[in-house]
């Protein structure tokens, strides 16, 4: 006995909320990152949690499959923001106005 | 209350206090290094919830690899606090406040509207060699295609990160 279902579903939530506020309120591309990051966890999280509750492996099985696609996020969007700022000096997003005129 | 569900309550307490405090530091490598210790709290909650394979796959590539990679990029740009800007908050934390405290009360009603969600979680435990199985059993197709993703990844991480010659149209 652990604790019930929803209690799991409501910290994996809180922690995915946590993550998208990071996203949006953060100017810096690296938090903007380490938001989707927590995002992906918490995801994971949420499945184990089922994959216990209905006593299926498939959750654990997708778990490994997000632990993956999240490697190969950091990878490309790391090289991305190194790329950016060799080329603008700058990784706050606030600065990205070029287009503006 | 059993004593695995006051593990939980103290995994949980942890993993949020550590959350909230890595996206509130101004200074990224403190968000890191606080966000790591976020992901060792969620690798024993991992093993509470019948998953220790994941648990030292969640210490091994998240909190190992993936938040090395972060450390090193932070070192190499050299980025810091920077500058605060005048009404930072109440153009960007305003929005995500409203944003989360929304999205926050719908996934709540919507978790607490089904009873059968009310049904306490059972200690129970796939070893890595049942999952292991599964795994390539049931999703090989699946398997193989995260390969491919993760070579692709590779390649354009690789092609971004290297230094060549600015391209035409450069200021």
């Amino acid at each position: 006995m652990i604790a019930p279902y929803s209690q799991v579903l409501i910290l994996a939530s809180v922690i995915f909320i946590m993550g998208a506020a990071c996203c949006v309120a953060r100017r810096n591309l690296i938090m903007i990152l380490v938001g989707v990051e927590i995002m992906l966890n918490a995801a994971a999280l949420a499945f184990i949690a089922a994959s216990l509750h209905w006593g299926h492996l498939d959750g654990q099985a997708f778990v490994i499959f997000i632990f993956a696609v999240a490697s190969a996020e950091v990878a490309v969007g790391l090289a991305l923001i190194v790329h950016v700022h060799r080329r603008t000096g700058t990784v706050l997003a606030d600065d990205y106005s070029q287009l503006k005129g | 209350m059993t004593i695995s569900g006051l593990i939980f309550y103290a995994l949980a307490a942890i993993i949020l206090a550590a959350t909230l405090l890595a996206i509130t530091r101004r200074n990224p490598m403190h968000a890191i290094v606080y966000l790591v210790v976020s992901f060792f709290g969620m690798a024993p909650l991992f093993y509470l919830l019948g998953a220790p394979l994941l648990a030292l796959l969640e210490i091994i590539i998240y909190a190992g690899a993936i938040m090395v990679l972060f450390i090193f990029i932070v070192m190499m740009l050299k980025i810091g606090a920077g500058p605060v800007a005048r009404g930072q908050w109440l153009r960007q934390w305003l929005p995500a406040v409203v944003l989360s405290a929304l999205s926050g009360m719908i996934m709540v009603m919507l978790i607490w509207q089904e009873p059968a969600q009310q049904a306490v979680l059972p200690l129970a435990m796939a070893g890595p060699r049942e999952l292991g199985i599964f795994v390539y059993q049931r999703y090989w197709l699946a398997v193989e295609i995260a390969s491919l993703l993760l070579f692709v990844a590779l390649v354009g991480a690789y092609y971004l990160g290297r230094k060549g010659p600015e391209p035409e149209g450069e200021p």
